[in-house]
């Protein structure tokens, strides 16, 4: 469906100022953000965000930002740095925002790629990167900051307040009232209204140039299947340069007009959950697993009663929970009991988490555990799966209301076409396709086949209800040696189910059999070791003690027991395994910033433990650097332990 | 980075201090310019906690005077220390285990409250006003010590590092002129100093607090002082910028721990 059929009959209200601008004079007064500041909620009114994107936009005019240039945003979730996106659209530029927590070098290549002339900054930390790699980054002219808290000595000139800049939009837009209202009405569906990078698992990180138009297309189908409206709120505490932040919380926001909501710090993400009780939320899998996990711990010292009324209520729940939100019949006396646990365990919990008012969660960017999923769901907490990339504005499948199932991601949102290419590769069309790679037409040409498919990468199907089910990424689907399918993300998946797994990495393509790397889960592993009385110093020292390998040996062997049961990867049960003894961390480049693995990299990284797996030896040592926040680099060894799991013969079913 | 060091505002001539017949300290004399980071350093022993009892008035020295802004003081408690704007932390952390951060700092506010005791507990007339000020006073500490997670956390929850920085807010809400660290940063591992050299820095460069700190991590002290006074043996063997400190004979032996 081509973009102009979805817009031209619309209300002109075509791009995101010209969206601002309506919700600015048609609900002025109606919250549009709030920002906790100095232990107080403050609210900015649509009415209060209109004025100061203005005076944003005109003060970035004033500075010398000019139509297609493009402004580096980056920062944690400030309401001045949503504006600031916003304010660079009007004049017809593109916000480029960046992962905030990159060390400056990393960001010295999207800052070149995109040829930044204008970045605004959060605060001083942020300053000090720009300073970093200004000799680099020639383009770089001008360095905007929020908060000005310890930039007093700081005097060069390229260096400006947010305040000051908006002092000089106010002063700008006096002397030349028409100026912006004529660059608004310059903007069109079509022009790009963002540039988000590639989080880079392959090569260097890629801009995906979106329209105003995808992104409106994306936004309107979701607030239309979820029946978002303008009297919510969603706390926006995600990454600004992940697609999913910049649909949830710029695009959706600017739809429906709902409230976002930005947390104190990073820290305080939890506590201002619970205060501001949003009604959609989205979280990555595991942050809904650490809740879990956080609130499976404090029961455990509960007292007598609790524990039991909880255990009580929770097997109630997962007998009829998920079939009470789903509306589906239930039988009279489990409904009575399911409304007494309503009233004494669900609500309270709910309470707790912050998600008393959740009218629908959202799930994405890995694979969520079936036991996870449906704790959640069957305590009353609307929680969904979606499916999207980048390119895709995060906006390909979406579960809707009643037909929930854990292990699809959905059915193809309203516009979206999907389609399964030969080889399982999954292929969508749609409104919210990609403009463009950002000055890499090889890359546009290479993704989007010639009827006009974005090819997604992920291996996957349609299942009977035409729900998609994702496998793996399609190029990491390999084959054993003896020919079977090799999908190591789904094995890895089952392995992070278990609370005690945070991470782990298979290996098998090209191999007799299927080995794997795993790191413990500090917290739960640290608890379980501490009620056995085990003492250990640290990460390292509890992933080798012989108690925690033996656990994790447990899950490996439960693991390969299910696979068994599976015709298409029977044969990748794991033989033999070890317990890293560190984090893969994005800061020593094995994961991404959103978290995936790079597979390919930590391979190379820790060959020396691959050969150890596969020559079958018990030990081995390994020394590897590792790289502080700071800056600084250290080393730490280990010898690892080598341990062999149980593995189950085939047994071929008779059909 | 330049910054304005001012006059001398605490001047301590001919200190001598003794228990019975212990001599905690013996004839010294050392000046605080306004601004400056002034540090005590010195050997186990050496009276560098007793020096900052005798400046904040806990402990009365037999001989000796000191100068206050210009003015000489006579016996002082610690509590006109406190009114004077002098405040201080502790090397073993002095906090109310019990009470949440938040209430913790709160208590730094004490003597600017003017309340009186029956308004407080009636929560009646300016108490209520004066409680608005002074919660948002203490939210400007707690956002310049980046605490706000653990606002609500009572003290005795917290990991060591985390407790003295509470204490250092408290210290801060009283909006000190000068500020006294009694190791602010023993016990810390490197990711905490670095933050708590960051913090002592900032506060100094941001409020222009003077800050007279004991500390024994040499680095930390040569990095983040202005000038230098060393103890050893209740006497004072060395005084001046980190430089010339460091290249002290007698500095250097009693560090060694040669010529004894």
């Amino acid at each position: 469906m081509p973009a102009e059929a979805n817009f031209s009959s619309l209300d002109g209200l075509h791009t995101f100022p010209r969206l601002l601008f309506n919700h600015a004079s048609t609900r002025a007064a109606a919250p549009a953000m709030r920002e906790k500041h100095l232990g107080i909620w403050q609210t900015w009114s649509w009415a209060d965000v209109a004025e100061r994107v203005r005076a944003l936009a005109c003060g970035l005019s004033a500075l010398g930002f000019k139509r297609g240039d493009n402004l580096a945003i980056i920062g944690d979730n400030r309401p001045h740095l949503y504006m600031m996106m916003t304010a660079a659209q009007c004049l017809g530029g593109v916000p480029v925002p960046l992962y905030q927590d990159a060390v400056a070098s990393e960001m010295c290549f999207v800052l070149q790629d995109a040829g930044i002339r204008f970045a605004v900054v959060e605060d001083q930390e942020q300053v000090d990167k720009m300073l970093e790699v200004m000799g680099e980054v020639s383009t770089l002219a001008h360095v905007i900051y929020d908060d000005p808290r310890g930039m007093r000595h700081y005097t060069q000139p390229f260096l400006h307040d947010i305040h000051e800049l908006m002092e000089m939009g106010r002063i700008h837009d006096r002397n030349h009232a028409d100026f912006l209202d004529a660059e608004i009405e310059q903007g069109s569906f079509d022009d790009i209204s963002v540039m988000l990078y590639t989080s880079g698992t392959t090569g260097k990180p890629k801009g995906v140039c979106q329209t105003h138009a995808a992104f409106i297309a994306a936004a309107r189908g979701g607030v239309e299947v979820d029946r978002l409206g303008a009297d919510g709120d969603i706390l926006s505490y995600l990454p600004m340069a992940w697609v999913g932040d910049h649909l949830f919380s710029y695009a959706q926001a600017l739809v429906a007009g709902f409230t976002i909501n930005c947390p104190e710090s990073g820290e305080t993400v939890m506590t201002d959950l619970r205060e501001i009780g949003p009604t959609c939320y989205f979280a990555p899998p595991r942050v809904f697993e650490s809740l879990l996990t956080s609130v499976m711990i404090r029961m455990e010292d509960a007292g007598k009663i609790k524990q039991a009324m909880f255990h009580y209520f929770m097997a109630v729940a997962k007998r009829c929970g998920a079939d009470i939100l789903d509306r589906k019949s239930v039988g009279i006396a489990d409904r009575l009991l399911y409304g007494l646990g309503n009233l004494l365990i669900y609500g309270p919990l709910r309470n707790v988490l912050g998600m008393s008012r959740i009218r629908v969660a959202y799930t994405a960017g890995a694979a969520i555990g079936p036991e996870l999923f449906r704790f959640y769901r069957s305590m009353g907490i609307n929680l969904k799966q979606f499916y999207g990339q980048t390119e895709t504005c995060a906006y390909v499948c979406l579960q809707p209301d009643g037909q929930i199932k854990f292990d699809s991601v959905g059915q193809p949102a309203p516009g979206v076409d999907i389609r399964i290419a030969d080889n399982g590769e999954v292929l969508v069309r749609g409104p919210m396709l990609l403009k463009e790679y950002y000055k890499r037409p090889d890359a546009t040409a290479e993704s989007i086949n010639a009827d006009g498919y974005f090819m997604t990468g992920d291996a996957g199907f349609l299942d009977d209800d035409g729900h998609l089910k994702i496998i793996d990424r399609a190029k990491d689907v390999g084959k054993l040696r003896n020919g079977a399918m090799f999908a190591p993300n789904y094995i890895e998946n089952k392995l992070k189910f278990f609370q005690y797994i945070k991470e782990a990495v298979c290996f098998g393509h090209e191999r007799e059999m299927v080995c794997a790397f795993v790191n413990i889960d500090v917290g739960a592993v640290g608890n379980w070791a501490e009620r056995r009385g085990i003492a250990y110093s640290g990460y390292a020292d509890l992933a080798g003690k012989p108690e925690v390998l033996t656990l994790i040996r447990e899950c490996v062997e439960q693991i390969n027991g299910d696979l068994v049961h599976e015709a298409m990867v029977a044969d990748s049960q794991i033989h033999r395994f070890l317990v890293l003894h560190k984090e893969l961390d994005p800061d020593d480049d094995e994961l991404t910033r959103t978290r995936k693995v790079r597979r390919n990299f930590v391979a190379e990284k820790y060959k020396v433990l691959i050969d150890a797996l596969y020559a079958g030896k018990s030990s081995q040592f390994i020394e590897t650097e590792v790289k502080f926040e700071d800056g600084r680099r250290g080393k730490v060894s280990a010898d690892l332990s080598i341990l062999a799991a149980k593995t189950f013969p085939i047994v071929t079913k008779a059909a | 980075m330049s910054k304005k060091i001012g006059d001398v505002i605490l001047d301590l001539q001919n200190i001598s201090l003794r228990f019975g017949g212990v001599k905690a300290l013996t004839d010294i004399s050392f000046d605080v310019r306004q601004h400056e980071i002034r540090a005590i350093i010195g050997p186990n022993g050496a009276g560098k906690s007793s020096m900052l009892n005798v400046i904040n008035g806990v402990y009365h020295p037999q001989e000796g005077r000191i100068y206050w802004h210009g003015e000489e003081r006579k016996r002082m408690e610690p509590h006109m220390a406190a009114r004077q704007n002098i405040a201080r932390t502790f090397q073993n952390i002095a906090l109310f285990k019990g009470m949440t951060v938040l209430d913790n700092i709160m208590t730094g506010r004490i003597t600017k409250m003017k309340s009186n005791f029956i308004e407080h507990a009636l929560w009646f007339g300016r108490a209520r006003k004066e409680e608005l000020e002074h919660r948002c006073k203490v939210e400007e500490v707690i956002d310049f010590l980046e605490i706000q997670h653990i606002r609500k956390t009572p003290v005795g929850r917290l990991p060591y590092g985390l407790q003295k920085r509470v204490e250092l807010a408290r210290a801060l809400a009283a909006e000190p002129s000068m500020l006294l660290l009694d190791e602010p940063m023993a016990g810390m591992n490197v990711e905490e100093k670095q933050d708590m050299c960051r913090f002592i820095l900032d506060v100094n460069d941001q409020f222009g607090t003077t800050i007279v700190l004991i500390e024994h991590d040499m680095g930390v002290v040569m990095d983040i002082s202005d000038r230098v006074v060393v103890l050893d043996y209740g006497k004072k063997i060395g005084d001046g910028v980190p430089d010339e400190v460091k290249n002290n004979e007698d500095v250097i032996k009693a560090y060694l721990g040669a010529g004894h």
